[in-house]
């Protein structure tokens, strides 16, 4: 403690040295943000070497000691050649991880003119208590609100407050063109790469699938990774309405009116749409085995489908909504809900360590008891969001790791480097590697916490993991290069916490979906034009079987024409002609001569200019004999 | 284009469908040119009735006819070599000519009636093997007006009785064709077999009763379309009939109409359509209040499971890419939109705790879906049709176009070429349970309104002459499914799902005799020359098909023999069902009374609460309470007097003033009184 009061002081020093030059030479209104610039370099340019450690990449364990500088990994090796004067730290043999991943948090989220009881501040201290040292939270705009503003918000928050780097995921909670350019904008210019679309919160949040489809086709275009919360909103709003009526209201509603099977169908749902529309897809909240099989299901169809469970549904399960204490209850009330099968979380362990579901989050979303009180007399008014980002990696180790399911280095994959390399961040994250960040851990497998809501750095006074033992806890917790976490003694300085751009097209999710592009290109049959009779038929009849001519608002009213492979052209000359209507088909046929495709109106659709009026006024479509 | 998935593993070889050569699929038979109307497919369609019925009246009963009879007889077959008869005199011995007879039937006509109406004509069945779906035996089959008399062996019967020789083949109940479309309007254009020739094929197939769709266009009263098709088919039909109805949109006058339709009317099933998109597509939430009210009635739901939005999305972009011709069918509904579809449904049957009957299964993967639903305990029925279980959807890239659109049906033929040995295989096992055949017949220029755009091409394929056949060639024959299974999924499921049970789908006494001699041995080769249907074109055109029925009887009268129709238009009955069929609804009353849910006993929570402001600038992101116009939810504002927050009671804590929010800035101690968590 001593020493590292003493860097400060020397390194203050320096840095007033360089911040009176900057105040001489730079306008007053950049000053701010330079020194919030030179406080960071100040902090990264620590120097820290860890020794004898052995170090667990997602593919591979070695023994090596690391070097950093400036917050980057600079050497990794035996017998390092190191400056004089670094910070050594002995490992005694134990586990150097990457830093974890948490890669869905909603921190200071407004709901309702409140926000959740942990800011970015508090969330981000309790994820680096945990070993989690990098967080991805979700911006979450208001229906009908711009997504950018939302975002700036976010990053206004996030840049103030946040203690370890972070990355955002942008909701998508509306659709229409400013929308779509929006996430255009937020994808080339702002760093964002994946978006949240909504399948439930019917009226609300929730998207049609055409809209759905609209969406995975643009970002499949743009190299955006879509996240879906999976769950039927329509008929949970049934449901949720048949359970009131019951006179159900307490938290055990919320189970009810949402049973696995909805989320499950929804998944399925989402997975067509992705399939058809030949874009990744990432299912977020996996709380449920249904919704698990059916993303394993399709993984093994070959669809790219990344599922997340998160803390809550790998460590608890929802046999606590009937708890007889209201608070205990609804603290566990978040969406999808965890299921009420005591067997999901080792099942959803199993499925991690297969490699079929593929990171972790935590969806780390807290309200106080008072405001999850706001839903006392009615479920559906519960504020949704539970606690997990302090507990999720050591809930994972303790559940699958202690137990034999998972080996250490899918450990680091799982909570660390997949989600890295989602969001086309890897190697600089989720790796030990020459250049990589410096956020890692020193992992102790043998320190055995018990969670309690006394002892835990979120803000909430309820954990819903309270009174679990878990083996597994972060020694020393490194994040930019600078250790947070040492001798049980938590270090953070609020608004060190980087935005980190994630860029479009991952590997991860792309590869095989580009591949997949070339080699899906449809042809149409070469045939000759069908020059048979055609029935008369008549379109003015509302009940075509057929896809109706009507399009969805969003797009162009009616198919033009003209662009259509609906050739009037030849017929022109034919025009000035009698027309014969009404004559018999099986004359025809006899006759053998050419029948042609010839619309009476012709003359008024091409004096028409607006396309949108052909298929109203297209009485008469008939075959004539020339 | 993603398509492509479902085989993009198999390296070697290419979907047919982007292959650079496009082929016209593996069985191409037969090119009739551009055109191709099969040569000779128009002659004789004009039936010659005073060639086939000679002296024959019509015995149709009114239609009325729902003869009031006990539905659990219990099993009648031990009982009935002892019955006793009730001698007619009114029959004259006057001898009649012998009907061409084939090898191996032999019908003789010992005596005839001089009864003119003919009702009470007497035909004893000597000698077969009566196949029902639970066991088959040996045995003769007396029948009377219509009716199985008796069923054993040594009979007595009454002199002058007509005598069929089945010479040890099977006896098997007449088919049920549970669905048919003879009288889809589209655009304005009627499919070109209607009752009359639609019911014609069927018995020409075995099929002695079929249920047909009313299809109402969106906003016609049910009930007038319902009366429509029932006018229709009661002058034309020559076979018994049912109906269903389609719902095309969900609103109380619907409803109103529902329940008339089901009380009054005989009607226990309806189609409703995930499909179709701004026509007759349901959201979930309707569905969802559909299923609600369907199962209230009693009432089986039939799906038509596709997804909607997405078809209209791939349309067009599949229009957009330049494709207009049939193969633009299939690639704009691939399978998985068909499984996504089945899956939401059998969700919403489960949430409903209602039925759920699957309509033109066509694809491995919706029917795999079902079969893993059935296997976790949804009530839930799969419906494959002749064309899906004979033929595949590589046709969809011939080269002829009018070949190509004559294979549009919805959902698409897969064009995986394994499928209909899939679907024999679950039929068999019984994952899938009735056989349909989705006739619905239109001519070449009738599909020509698509000839620019597959989305215009009425949907339609025949089968329902083929239907029995092909089960029986496909999966009997090949040793997939026994004659027993056989009768199952071609009669006896769809008689016990639809609530005709036994009057239909068995050989028992008090049945109607609706019986078909059932001959495996015939081979037939399916051509559009010699089918009963108007459509020039066959969909399974050239394939052969091993066993066929020898003699067709409905209503106790010998309709088809030895390939010759003998029928009379108008003779056919509209067979009215009740509600609540014991086949779908027992297992569904059972789980309602184990199911009410039951909430906690919780004392009051008296900790302190956030403030919402009233008028929140964040919405709630529950699901808002707001309603759809028709459903019969609470108010959009829930009433609080209506809800159980209880402010009346008498409370512990009445004495204490109660505010009504507290603003909690740290909640003091941390927790309150409730949350001290043990």
């Amino acid at each position: 403690m001593a020493r590292q009061t003493h860097w400060v002081v020397c390194s203050q020093t320096a840095f007033d040295v360089f911040f009176i030059f900057i105040q001489r030479h730079f306008k007053p209104d950049c000053i701010l943000t330079t020194h919030l610039f030179l406080f960071l370099l100040f902090f990264q340019s620590d120097r820290l070497l860890i020794k004898g450690g052995r170090i667990v990449n997602d593919d591979q364990s070695f023994h090596a000691d690391i070097y950093m500088e400036d917050g980057l990994i600079k050497q990794i090796g035996d017998n390092l050649i190191v400056p004089g004067g670094v910070k050594t730290i002995e490992a005694n043999g134990k586990m150097v991880i990457p830093g974890g991943i948490d890669i869905h948090t909603h921190f200071q989220m407004p709901y309702r003119g409140t926000t959740t009881v942990d800011d970015f501040a508090q969330g981000s201290k309790a994820a680096l208590a945990g070993g989690t040292t990098m967080i991805v939270d979700h911006v979450i705009p208001e229906p009908g609100t711009s997504l950018m503003e939302a975002y700036d918000q976010w990053r206004q928050w996030a840049d103030e407050k946040a203690c370890c780097d972070y990355s955002l995921h942008v909701d998508i909670t509306h659709w229409n063109d400013s929308v779509k350019q929006e996430v255009d904008s937020l994808i080339k210019d702002k760093g964002v790469n994946s978006f949240q679309v909504y399948m439930a919160y019917k009226d609300y949040y929730q998207l049609s699938n055409s809209q759905l489809y609209e969406i995975f086709t643009f970002l499949a275009e743009k190299g955006g990774i879509v996240q879906v919360h999976a769950e039927n909103g329509e008929i949970i709003a049934e449901e949720q309405a048949r359970m009131l009526q019951m006179g159900i209201t307490g938290p055990e509603g919320h189970v009810l009116s949402r049973p696995e099977e909805l989320e499950a169908e929804a998944v399925f749902r989402a997975v067509t749409i992705a399939s058809q529309t030949n874009c990744p897809l990432y299912v977020t909240r996996v709380m449920s085995k249904s919704a698990a099989d059916i993303i394993s299901q399709a993984r093994k169809k070959g669809n790219v489908v990344f599922g997340e469970p998160i803390t809550a549904s790998l460590g608890t399960d929802g046999t606590h909504y009937w708890s007889k204490n209201w608070a205990k209850a609804a603290a566990f009330v978040t969406s999808p809900p965890l299921s009420p099968d005591p067997t999901t979380p080792d099942y959803l362990n199993t499925l991690l360590a297969s490699g079929d579901l593929s990171v972790t989050g935590s969806a780390h979303c807290t309200f106080s008891v008072a405001q999850k009180a706001i839903g006392k007399d009615d479920f559906t008014q519960i504020p949704e969001g539970v606690n997990g980002v302090e507990e999720r990696m050591a809930l994972i180790w303790d559940k699958a790791v202690t137990t034999g399911k998972m080996d250490e280095n899918m450990f680091v994959a799982i909570t660390s480097t997949n989600a890295a390399k989602i969001l086309n961040l890897y190697p600089r994250k989720g790796r030990i590697a020459v250049g990589s960040d410096a956020d890692l851990i020193i992992w102790d497998t043998d320190s055995v916490r018990t969670i309690t809501a006394k002892t835990h750095n979120s803000a909430a006074e309820y954990n819903i993991f309270e009174g679990m033992e878990l083996r597994g806890a972060p020694l020393v917790v490194i994040c930019q290069g600078k250790i947070v976490l040492e001798d049980g003694k938590l270090q953070v300085t609020s608004g060190a916490g980087r935005f980190i751009p994630c860029s479009p097209f991952p590997d991860f999710a792309y590869k095989r979906v580009k591949a997949r592009k070339q080699l899906a290109v449809l042809r149409a049959v070469p045939r000759g034009m069908y020059d048979g009779p055609v029935s008369e038929f008549s379109m003015s009849r509302g009940g075509t079987p057929s896809a109706s001519a009507r399009t969805s608002p969003t797009k162009q009213p009616v198919r033009n024409l003209h662009q259509s492979g609906f050739s009037l052209t030849g017929n022109r000359a034919a025009c000035g002609e009698p027309v014969h209507t009404g004559t018999n088909i099986r004359q025809a046929l006899s006759a053998c001569i050419f029948c042609h495709f010839f619309c009476v109106h012709t003359q008024a659709i091409f004096a028409d200019d607006e396309p949108s009026e052909h298929a109203i006024s297209f009485p008469d479509v008939r075959w004539r004999l020339m | 284009m993603s398509d492509c998935r479902r085989q993009w593993n198999r390296e070697d070889e290419l979907p047919v469908y982007f292959a650079g050569p496009i082929t016209t699929g593996p069985n191409q038979r037969k090119s009739f040119g551009m055109f191709s109307s099969v040569e000779g497919a128009f002659e004789s369609k004009t039936i010659d009735f005073d060639n086939y019925a000679v002296g024959r009246k019509g015995n149709r009963t009114p239609r009325s006819g729902s003869r009031e009879r006990l539905l659990d007889t219990g099993d009648p077959m031990g009982k009935t070599t002892g019955g006793t008869r009730q001698g007619s005199d009114s029959e004259s011995n006057a001898a009649r000519d012998a009907d061409e007879s084939r090898a191996g039937v032999e019908v003789q006509v010992l005596f005839e009636k001089t009864n003119p109406n003919g009702q009470d004509e007497r035909l004893l069945i000597r000698g077969g093997r009566v196949v029902n779906d639970d066991r088959s035996f040996f045995g003769d089959v007396y029948i009377e007006d219509g009716l199985i008399k008796q069923v054993g062996e040594n009979l007595v019967v009454p002199g002058g009785v007509k005598v069929i020789e089945a010479n040890g083949r099977m006896v098997i109940p007449g088919g049920i064709d549970v669905n048919t479309c003879l009288m889809k309007t589209y655009l304005g254009t009627q499919p070109v077999d209607d009752f009359l020739q639609g019911t014609k094929a069927a018995l020409a197939g075995g099929t002695t009763m079929i249920i047909d769709h009313v299809t109402p266009e969106p906003g016609e009263s049910l009930l007038e379309a319902f009366e429509r098709w029932q006018e229709a088919a009661d002058k034309r039909a020559c076979c018994d009939y049912s109906l269903h109805v389609d719902i095309p949109l969900w609103n109380q006058t619907v409803k109103d109409e529902l329940e008339v339709l089901v009380q009054d009317k005989g009607i226990n099933s309806f189609q409703v359509y995930m499909a179709y998109k701004d026509v007759y597509q349901m959201t979930d939430s309707q569905l969802y209040e559909a299923f609600s009210f369907l199962k209230q009635l009693g009432a089986v739901v039939l799906v038509h499971a596709e997804n909607g939005d997405l078809i209209f999305e791939e349309q067009r972009k599949i229009l957009g890419m330049g494709i207009t011709g049939p193969e633009g069918h299939p690639l704009s509904r691939p399978e998985e939109v068909e499984a996504e579809a089945v899956f939401r449904a059998i969700t919403l049957g489960n949430r409903v705790n209602c039925p759920v009957y699957i309509t033109k299964v066509m694809s491995k993967s919706a029917a795999d879906t079902i079969a893993q639903a059935r296997r976790k305990g949804s009530v839930v029925f799969g419906e494959p049709i002749t064309a899906g279980l004979a033929t595949d959807g590589s046709h969809y890239w011939s080269k002829n176009w009018a070949k190509a659109a004559a294979y549009v049906t919805s959902p698409p033929l897969s064009p995986d070429p394994t499928t209909p040995e899939h679907l024999h295989t679950l039929l068999a096992s019984g994952d899938l349970q009735v056989v349909g055949s989705s006739h619905c017949a239109y001519s070449t220029s009738q599909k020509a309104i698509g000839k620019d755009d597959f989305t215009l091409i009425p949907e339609g394929t025949n089968g329902v002459e083929e239907r029995m056949g092909f089960v029986w060639d496909k999966a009997v024959a090949m040793g997939k499914m026994d004659e027993n299974q056989f009768v199952a999924v071609t009669s006896t499921n769809a008689a016990k799902i639809f609530n005709l049970y036994p009057r239909k789908g068995r050989i028992a006494v008090d049945s109607d005799a609706d019986i078909v001699i059932w001959d495996p041995d015939i081979v037939k080769t399916i051509t559009a020359k010699q089918q009963q249907s108007a459509a020039e074109y066959n969909i399974f055109e050239g394939l052969e098909c091993r066993g066929g029925p020898a003699l067709v009887l409905s209503q106790g009268r010998v309709v088809y023999e030895g390939g010759k129709l003998q029928i009379q238009q108008g003779t056919g009955r509209f067979i009215p069902r009740k509600p609540f069929p014991d086949y779908a609804f027992q297992r569904i009353k059972f789980r309602n009374q184990v199911s009410s849910k039951q909430g906690v006993t919780r004392g009051v929570y008296d900790g302190p609460v956030h403030d919402v402001t009233p008028t929140p600038k964040y919405i709630t992101p529950s699901p808002s309470a707001k309603t759809s116009p028709t459903s019969h939810q609470p108010p959009p504002v829930r009433n609080l007097h209506l809800s159980n927050f209880s402010l009346s009671g008498a409370q512990i804590d009445d004495n204490i003033p109660r505010r009504s929010g507290h603003r909690i800035v740290a909640p003091p101690g941390g927790r309150s009184n409730i949350t001290s968590l043990g």
